[in-house]
């Protein structure tokens, strides 16, 4: 099995977040979303550290981080880039927009550009179904988006 | 998580026992045929009491065992209950007070069918070269729903296929019935596999998607035992097996385990329970084996080598050293030793040193045999026929070879036996029967036993009982160690001083008595456990069960029954056993008993390095 490295201090700190909520197995999914806000996003190791200090497998964990599209095994970009898939963002092009950004940024959903700056990834409502389609980047949110917008709107972050 | 639904399904048998004291029973029509059942029951269960035997792909319950798993996922065991909307699923549908329902109308049978067609449409069509054609459950479905086309076409997952020693993983043949994960989590609480990802994507992988070698997979097989489709076999030796065969240069002998006589007759047709060990022999025999010997030889050496360690540390108790450790745990079986190694490593010291008859076999055969038959180490090959997959794995482990030649080549499984034997043309029903080769081959009562859970403990007592009394044992069924119960305990009187004995199978079972230990709760001097439920009788190499637990009864039945035949039923009795340790081994635990005979294990735990 392989050997896990990761530094003292964010062991620390996970073994903390853990026993915040009492190393309790069916706190799994509080810890995961505390670690991912700690870290920026849930590793492996720190997925066997987890799963160790709540003495569940580590397949489970990895099994609920895989299930749910908040938790991510990647870190996450400078600008996260969200794109609404929710029922009025889609029937409004929420998914033209979402190619465009891929192309654009020449990266897959759930991965992060090589330079770190954006990541992909989609959500399902944001509750502002009235501006659909909806894209968020960081906290901000960009209503009716077209796909004939999207490079400006990347544009704006690239200098 | 996985504790807490282990505890819900507890709750659930609590409730239901509990309905079933108020004996509220309930009145319904399945199939225009009334039952009456207790609250609580599903539709499912109903129909089964009346004869009805609704197809399912993921329910599963093996009922002495307390394994039952109902997702409701397949979709396959739908009926129509009148008056509701929509078909329910019988397996996890409670009946109710006057429920009329249909499980094969024109309805039902459509969409069953439909169902069946778009499982298929994300299915592999390569049932003719799939290793588990003719012996799967999707296959005999979709030829008994008469599925002659299929009406749907799309995308199809494609995955890499995972080959570890043991167990191979095709999940472009997974069918999402999750019963592996229940068998994983919940039974044997080894934690390898979970479902992971979402829709489309998702499948049933070690974490991280990562090779179950690469996992805390035991090997065990229990997934495997229970698979529908061809996702999860075993590692198939039989081509390797017939090349060996046909070599003149090479002397092939053959080894097999107590629980394989029990079940192998499954596979022509035999009644379960049947033995078989006598027409085993001669099909090993016509096979073209060399010689054909019997692991409940090395089963009895075990006894031997285990009892004398047995017997040594619980002296040492006596004598007040503080440092020796009890219970002492056995070692016979390769799931547990992977078990106790990924998950228990601070523990590794407990089990016995004793090798299992598997790899005690080998070495014994490589030197003590090879020499009284004149044939060189490289020239001999020692093969296993085991109902085990983890023995698959265990014959490759390091320490069981000598410069990089194993004492066990390899392993093959019941399954595997039956499918050689009728290659050749053979039908075992019609085969004369015929005894083993000696000096490897004469076993007594106490080896056989081996295959059943309590067994091990059992033919331990009997000999550790005479050698620490030095009186002769009376009666040798020690009916208090028999039985299905997962976890079990018993005293036996060793002529004044009681002896606790504990006894589990199933490694979730393991684990309670385990984490009793490190709790420094555990009252017991020895604890004999096998990995899988009711023993290597219920092992992950042996016919497939199909969900019906009475089987595992009646193989173990077989086994006392052959026990109880045999004119020596204690393992110091055996002759050729006095006479290994005249001619070669000295006495029970000498120094080259302990090299060939004893190992160690290893910490294959995850480990955490800080920097």
């Amino acid at each position: 099995m392989a050997k896990i490295k990761l530094a003292k201090s964010k062991v620390d700190t996970l073994v903390e977040i853990c026993k915040s909520f009492n190393n309790e197995g069916s706190e799994l999914i509080n810890v995961l979303h505390k670690a991912q806000e700690t870290f920026g996003y849930l590793p492996a190791e720190v997925q066997e550290i987890i799963a160790r200090e709540l003495n569940v497998a580590v397949a489970h964990v990895y099994g609920v981080v895989t299930f749910y599209s908040f938790f991510s095994m990647v870190p996450k970009g400078e600008f996260p880039i969200s794109i609404c898939m929710g029922t009025a963002c889609y029937v409004r092009g929420a998914e033209k927009v979402l190619e465009e950004f891929k192309r654009q940024l020449d990266v897959p959903v759930g991965e992060t550009t090589e330079d770190g700056k954006f990541s992909i990834s989609c959500l399902r409502c944001v509750g502002a179904c009235g501006l659909a389609p909806v894209v968020t980047i960081g906290e901000r949110v960009y209503g009716r988006v077209a796909a004939g917008d999207v490079a400006d709107i990347i544009k704006e972050y690239q200098s | 998580m996985v504790l807490v639904w282990r505890n819900v399904s507890l709750m659930r048998l609590a409730f239901s026992k509990e309905d079933l004291k108020m004996e509220k029973m309930i009145k319904l029509t399945i199939d225009n045929k009334q039952i009456e059942v207790p609250h609580g029951t599903t539709i499912y269960e109903a129909a089964k009491e009346l004869g009805i035997e609704i197809p399912t792909l993921c329910y599963m319950h093996l009922g002495d065992m307390g394994i039952e798993h109902k997702p409701g996922g397949c979709r396959i065991c739908v009926v129509e209950v009148e008056g509701r909307r929509n078909l329910a699923p019988s397996c996890n549908s409670k009946c109710e007070e006057g429920m009329v329902i249909h499980t094969h109308n024109m309805r039902v049978l459509n969409a069953r069918k439909t169902v069946m067609e778009l499982m298929l449409s994300d299915h592999p069509f390569d049932c003719l070269v799939c290793a588990k054609s003719g012996n799967c459950d999707l296959q005999t479905m979709a030829h008994q729903f008469g599925v002659r086309e299929l009406h749907y076409k799309g995308e199809q997952s494609t995955y890499k296929v995972d080959y570890s020693p043991s167990i191979i993983r095709d999940m472009d043949k997974c069918i999402m019935c999750r019963r592996c994960e229940t068998m994983c989590n919940d039974v044997q609480t080894v934690g390898a596999l979970s479902a992971v990802n979402r829709g489309f994507e998702s499948v049933v992988a070690p974490a991280f998607e990562m090779d179950l070698e690469k996992s805390t997979c035991t090997y065990c097989g229990q997934c495997v035992a229970v698979c529908p489709t061809g996702a999860l076999t075993e590692k198939d030796h039989t081509n390797q097996l017939i090349r060996d065969l046909a070599d003149p240069k090479k002397t092939v002998v053959v080894q097999t385990a107590p629980a394989v006589r029990a079940a192998l007759g499954e596979e022509f047709g035999m009644e379960a329970g049947t033995l078989v060990t006598g027409k085993m022999v001669s099909a090993l025999r016509r096979l073209g084996f060399n010689s054909v010997f019997d692991t409940d030889f090395a089963a009895d050496l075990t006894i031997m080598e285990e009892g004398t360690e047995l017997l040594e540390r619980l002296q040492k108790h006596l004598d007040g050293d503080k440092d020796v450790k009890l219970p002492i745990l056995t070692s016979c079986c390769p799931g547990w030793v992977n078990f106790f190694e990924h998950h228990f490593p601070d523990m590794k010291d407990i089990p016995s040193t004793a090798r299992s008859p598997q790899q005690m076999f080998g070495p014994i055969a490589k030197t003590y045999l090879a020499d009284k038959m004149g044939v060189k180490r490289e020239d001999m090959i020692v093969v296993s026929i085991m109902p085990c997959l983890a023995k698959k794995y265990e014959c490759q482990r390091d320490e069981f070879k000598v410069d990089g030649d194993p004492d066990v080549n390899y392993s093959i499984s019941t399954r595997e036996l039956a499918n050689l034997i009728k290659q050749a043309n053979m039908d075992l029903t019609t085969l004369p029967e015929e005894d083993f080769d000696n000096p490897l081959g004469e076993s007594t009562g106490a080896g056989v036993i081996f295959g059943a859970t309590g067994g091990v403990i059992e033919a331990a007592a009997r000999t550790a009982y005479e050698v620490y009394t030095g009186k002769t044992l009376e009666k040798v069924d020690f009916d208090a160690l028999r039985g299905m119960e997962g976890i079990r305990s018993a005293t036996v009187d060793f002529d004044g001083l009681p002896i606790n004995i504990g006894i589990a199978h199933g490694l979730g079972n393991a684990r309670k008595l385990l984490e009793d230990i490190r709790d420094g709760k555990s009252q017991y001097h020895a604890i004999e456990i096998m990995a899988c439920p009711g023993g290597c009788i219920g092992g992950g190499g042996q016919p497939l069960h199909h969900g019906d637990s009475s089987i595992l009864k009646k193989r173990a039945a077989a086994l006392y029954r052959e026990d109880e035949g045999k004119a020596i039923r204690k393992s110091h009795e055996n002759p050729y056993i006095i006479k290994l340790y005249e001619e070669f081994l000295g006495k029970p635990c000498s120094e080259l008993s302990h090299k060939l005979l004893h190992t160690h294990y290893f910490d294959k735990s995850n480990e955490i390095e800080i920097e």
